[in-house]
């Protein structure tokens, strides 16, 4: 019995350590940002401090267990009080407090220093997706895109090889110079969320109708990958925040094309589609927008994420569909799209949802429909 | 006028419990009352676990492989709010129950009808709230802290359900409360002062009081709820000028002393075993009963330090670190002196001493990782991630639950009249003990190198510490299925146990015969120094 015991224990601790042994990282990074390094530097002063109190502490607890045993013939004390000492262990912790406190409040007034920013960038979260608004007086605020998690489906349910960065791949980048202070303005469209990149030391909870503010100096330039860290609903674990650092110079060239190459597909945005074109967009709006509610088949989740599949609303008047989806439907998960997609992206995705899962409507959705449809309001 | 009397006592006498299920539904003795709480919260710490061994097996890889998103986000959330209000909670209650009148020296408690309503609304508090798992729209997915507007305007149609229950809950607790302070300041044996009294009767005292000062503000935030949900109120809803955060700080200002109310009681159970099995008295009583009562004052000072995140200005930073980081002062004394109590002792280490001791080590440990949550620019990193989730299952399992198991094996010879069978205790012991760390503390590596809380599924590199986790999850939910056939085959078949059935336990209790009579203290025991104060 005893032996058997000592074997389930012996291979428990194995495997804990062959776990220690093989891990990437058994403590906090130590990122890439001056922030990121004060806040490392501040984790292991506390650290180490609570180690050297754990072992002046359970030293004498295990000296007593070890010492102060019945079986040993020991006959108990019988002091059972002593203020001086009730005194030292009320006086001591609380030096020890203040001298943690104070490196403590430097860090944390270094952190809410966020005046003197060189650019600032509006961070908006959605369920379960991230817009980044380049803050641009010279480009009149025109570059803002949707950031969406980009790791497929077949590798979140096992069916193919899971990728390097599993979970932590989005379809656009968000992009920030080196050596300047950005100043991120965090908000939320629907419920809260919490942006937060590790290797910068920064995170905000993102609270619809408040507007937090964060910053950073990277000097480094990289990938820096991070998470939603506040629960915001079903894909709350499907939300990754990734961030890449450039030399400034590669990022305000990126920039100007970035913004020239927005400013030409708005210009043709109103232009006509094919059914193949719509139905191709639309086939991937749907996926990276509407799929994580509504599933890829169509089926939905009822009652909270209707089915589009022979969907009243799908095979209804086209007007009303195209409406439903750029205005939502207050007081439930439904978005209002008007606000995430352009008149292409919108037209073509409900032209797909009423041909696409056995929906068979025949009828066209053009950019044009959803541009009359939203000056007719 | 003697006969007068004497027919009364006689009465008295043959006044016992009622045969079947009667007995359990009408019954107004505390400790029949406190059974059906003790029960009523095991039961409700199995279907907790299981629901904690879900979210384990479906994080044991990378991968969706067992369940699908929003079911996981209803498993933590239910997880949390079964174990919180319905495991650990009720299990104090119970405790209070069978051992505050005998240990003031009282029959009962002081208001027994009560007493019986407290307990049953329970189960149909429970009962709603578990049935919602299985309604259309699936039950709570927001987690146990209920964050608005996920828990409003994105909640499912189930809330509603959930903000009943949660009602009820409190209701039961409020009247707990009242009952056990009424029974404490009203029916104490004469000659013991306040500061006689025993530990646990002075941390439940607290605990009770710190009960009724916030269960009507979680009242209030459900209430809110409610309004905004059903009659277009905008009390957590930015759009209609309400404000989320409000929510946060009216949850937290409950929260924070709740989670105080799960570890006083626990300090007190420790802080008469260990001097029970050292042999020796209890080291600073009175610095203990003052540390208590600060550790409770503070509690109502710190809610904001759970939400460090949300973007308060520097100055309220700086104070709820401050008042955060002073809680470890009281928190030390009370380590410090059942350290002192076990110096010098004579010490043996039967199954509720080793609880006893492990609470004292591992609830350390958690009160570590909580200093070092204390620090605000840290927190930032620590924030929302599974060192959070390690740093409270270290105070919680190893520490409130800990105290419980250790306090159920250290009357249960009160109690029933038997002993348990000591080599089954140390074995339950020792695997627990492996189980709750082996699972939890991987967890401190896994937050560190920055896996959020409540996701179902995660990058690959946090995949080793999760797989660890897992298995000592099972271990531990194994080995807690193991303590109840280790009480059932005590009660059956367990030795006879002694009055006093430790050879230093001290208290009223003891000089009660095992099992306890039906009403404790039908006149009132003489209080003797040495028999109270050890």
């Amino acid at each position: 019995m005893k032996h058997q015991l000592l074997r389930i224990f012996g291979g428990i601790t194995a495997l804990l350590l062959a776990g220690i042994a093989t891990a990437d990282e058994l403590n906090l990074r130590v990122g890439v940002t001056d922030i990121s390094r004060q806040v490392y530097d501040l984790h292991m002063t506390i650290f180490l401090i609570c180690v050297a109190i754990g072992v002046v502490v359970f030293g004498v607890l295990f000296w007593s267990v070890f010492a102060h045993r019945k079986s040993k013939g020991v006959e108990p004390a019988t002091f059972h009080e002593s203020t001086k000492l009730e005194l030292a262990w009320t006086i001591v912790p609380t030096l020890i407090l203040i001298v943690m406190a104070i490196p403590a409040t430097q860090v944390l007034v270094a952190m809410y220093d966020t005046g003197g920013e060189d650019m600032s960038i509006e961070v908006r979260g959605y369920q379960w997706k991230w817009q980044y608004k380049y803050l641009d007086d010279d480009y009149n605020n025109t570059l803002s895109f949707f950031s969406v998690m980009s790791t497929p489906r077949d590798e979140i349910y096992n069916q193919s090889a899971k990728a390097e960065n599993y979970l932590l791949e989005v379809d656009e980048y968000l992009r920030i110079p080196t050596n300047r202070k950005v100043r991120f303005l965090i908000t939320a469209e629907d419920v809260i969320h919490a942006w937060w990149v590790p290797d910068f030391g920064i995170k905000r909870d993102a609270v619809p109708g408040m507007l937090n503010e964060l910053w950073t100096i990277v000097e480094e330039p990289g990938i820096y990958r991070g998470q939603c860290t506040e629960l915001c609903g079903k894909d709350h674990g499907f939300m990754p925040i990734v961030v890449e650092v450039m030399p400034e110079a590669e990022f305000d060239a990126w920039y100007a094309s970035r913004v020239s190459s927005e400013s030409v597909r708005q210009e043709t945005i109103a232009n006509a589609l094919t059914h193949e074109e719509l139905m191709a967009q639309g086939e991937a709006v749907y996926g990276t927008y509407c799929a994580s509610c509504h599933l890829a088949n169509g089926e939905g989740v009822a009652p909270v994420f209707p089915a589009i599949a022979g969907s009243a609303v799908a095979q209804g008047p086209r007007d009303d569909h195209l409406s439903l989806v750029i205005n939502g439907v207050a007081g439930t998960a439904m978005q209002a799209f008007g606000k995430q997609l352009d008149s292409a992206q919108l037209a073509s995705v409900v032209h797909y949802q009423r041909n696409a899962f056995g929906n068979d409507v025949g009828d066209m959705s053009q950019p044009q429909d959803v541009i009359n449809l939203s000056n007719g309001q | 006028m003697s006969e007068v009397i004497h027919a009364d006592h006689h009465d008295d006498h043959a006044h016992g419990p009622a045969k079947g299920l009667k007995r359990w539904l009408f019954t107004t003795n505390h400790k029949d009352i406190g059974t059906l709480y003790l029960w009523f919260s095991f039961a409700m710490f199995l279907i907790g676990g299981v629901l904690a061994l879900v979210i384990r097996a479906e994080l044991f890889q990378p991968g969706l492989q067992f369940v699908q998103p929003e079911f996981f986000n209803q498993m933590t959330t239910n997880h949390g709010l079964i174990m919180v209000f319905g495991a650990i909670m009720p299990a104090f209650v119970g405790l209070a129950n069978w051992l505050v009148p005998m240990q003031v020296g009282a029959p009962d408690m002081a208001l027994p009808r009560m007493n019986n309503l407290s307990f049953w609304i329970l189960p149909f508090a429970f009962g709603m709230m578990i049935s919602t798992l299985f309604m259309e729209g699936g039950g709570p997915n927001f987690g146990w802290t209920f964050y608005a507007p996920l828990s409003t305007t994105y909640a499912p149609p189930s809330v509603t359900y959930f903000i009943f229950a949660v009602h009820l809950m409190g209701a039961s607790s409020i009247m707990g409360s009242i009952n056990i302070i009424a029974t404490i300041l009203n029916m104490r044996a004469p000659g013991m002062t306040l500061m006689k009294m025993p530990m646990f009767v002075w941390t439940w005292l607290i605990t009770a009081y710190l009960l009724i000062a916030v269960m009507p503000v979680l009242a209030g935030a459900v209430t809110m709820m409610l309004f905004d949900i059903h009659f277009n109120t905008s009390f957590f809803n930015a759009a209609g000028g309400g404000d989320p955060v409000m929510f946060q700080h009216i949850f937290w200002f409950f929260g924070h002393p709740e989670v105080y109310i799960m570890i006083l009681p626990a300090f007190g159970i420790v802080s008469h075993i260990i001097p029970a099995f050292a042999r020796k008295r209890l080291f600073g009583y009175t610095s203990m009963v003052y540390a208590v009562a600060s550790i409770a004052f503070l509690s109502f000072i710190v809610w904001a330090h759970h939400m460090f995140t949300v973007g308060m200005p520097l100055a309220g930073q700086l104070f709820f670190m401050y008042s955060t980081m002073l809680i470890a002062v009281p928190t030390g004394v009370k380590v410090f002196n059942w350290i002192s109590t076990m110096w010098r002792g004579s010490m043996t280490f039967e199954t509720p001493m080793l609880f006893a001791i492990a609470f004292v080590v591992l609830f350390t440990m958690g009160g570590f990782s909580g200093l070092m949550l204390a620090i605000t620019p840290v927190d930032y990193q620590y924030h929302d991630t599974y060192f959070v989730v390690a740093h409270f299952h270290y105070v919680l399992v190893p520490g409130a639950l800990f105290s419980i198991i250790a306090a159920v094996y250290f009357w249960f010879p009160k109690w029933t009249g038997k002993m348990y069978d000591e080599t089954l205790g140390k074995i339950h012991f020792w695997l627990s003990f492996v189980g709750v760390n082996v699972t939890f503390f991987p967890q401190h590596f896994s937050g560190l190198a920055g896996m959020p809380r409540r996701i179902p599924d995660y990058p690959l590199q946090f995949a080793d510490f999760n797989m660890i986790s897992s298995v000592g999850a099972f271990i531990f939910g194994l080995s807690q299925v193991f303590f109840l056939y280790v009480i059932i085959k005590s009660i059956r078949s367990g030795a006879p146990a002694a009055d006093r059935s430790w050879e230093g336990a001290k208290g009223l209790e003891w000089t009660l015969p095992s099992p306890a009579p039906y009403h404790s203290f039908t006149h009132p025991p003489v209080v003797k120094d040495e028999e109270v104060l050890g």
